[in-house]
């Protein structure tokens, strides 16, 4: 029989991984104690599954697949029937004016000082709120586009969402974000 | 050729990351010129977009760890459930 490249060893995935898969996690879900949880569970599984393990590729490896499969769970949960929160609509989305903007909605002037208000520190405490003001599903896939930075590819490769899928959240977060920080921050 | 302001808004963020293709490019500049609310909202998005920059530079100098407590507690759960 051939021998196993790697073997697993639950004893020390504590102390060996635990801090890996939460950072990997906390850049994704952006919430401290999700994150420890979803690392929990994903250890809880690891442990279960530990007879199917092969061997052929690393823990750590191994363990982030499993960790792959629970974000995508939550993620999956957030955007669900029940726990669909919808942003507001900036645009009529049927009838006559469909795709045009909502009166309410069309972006005002801002200050004239907006230059020199952007390198306020305070800005970036309003803008935290703005985001956490959004439904999960719209902060999670903003987050990881525009904050952490990822490729579109790899957030809907993790996410199972098509591109477009990607383009119409991120648009709609957009789009309620610039209203957050108007009437927050840059309004006369 | 004609975009809604919905379209045209969308391709606008698109933008933002750099990734429109040269059509959508052209169109959106129709609009633009056309449209003035979408002119406006495209001349904020720039400053948004600044404003996230410096947000994503802030996110990602912040170290987030497990504190020991945790970690000794996930390993006290881990050893009960094997």
């Amino acid at each position: 029989m051939a021998e196993k490249k790697h073997t697993l060893n639950p004893d020390a995935w504590v102390k060996l991984h635990a801090d890996y898969l939460f950072n990997y996690t906390i850049s994704r879900v952006n919430n401290h104690d999700l994150a420890k949880d979803l690392v929990q569970e994903t250890f809880f599984a690891g442990l279960k599954a530990k007879d199917n393990f092969q061997g052929l590729a690393s823990e750590r490896t191994w363990l982030i697949s499993i960790l792959k499969r629970k974000i995508i769970d939550h993620y999956r949960k957030i955007n669900s029937a029940k726990g669909k929160a919808e942003v507001k609509m900036n645009f009529y989305s049927d009838g006559e004016r469909e795709g045009e903007w909502i009166e309410e909605r069309v972006p005002s002037n801002w200050s004239n000082e907006t230059d020199k208000n952007i390198e306020n520190e305070e800005l970036n405490v309003v803008l935290e709120k703005c985001i956490d003001n959004l439904p999960e599903k719209y902060a999670m896939v903003f987050r990881m586009k525009t904050i952490q930075q990822f490729e579109t590819e790899e957030i809907c490769k993790e996410l199972e969402i098509t591109s477009s899928n990607l383009w119409v959240i991120i648009h709609r977060a957009r789009t309620q974000l610039r209203k957050c920080m108007e009437d927050n921050w840059f309004k006369n | 050729m004609k975009l809604s302001c919905d379209e045209a808004t969308t391709i606008c963020d698109k933008s933002q990351y750099g990734e429109v293709t040269l059509l959508e490019r052209i169109k959106l500049s129709l609009h633009l010129f056309l449209c003035k609310k979408c002119g406006k909202y495209s001349k904020q998005n720039g400053i948004m977009t600044k404003c996230y920059e410096k947000q994503s530079e802030i996110k990602k100098g912040e170290k987030c760890c497990l504190s020991e407590d945790e970690k000794l507690c996930m390993e006290k759960e881990l050893k009960e459930n094997d």
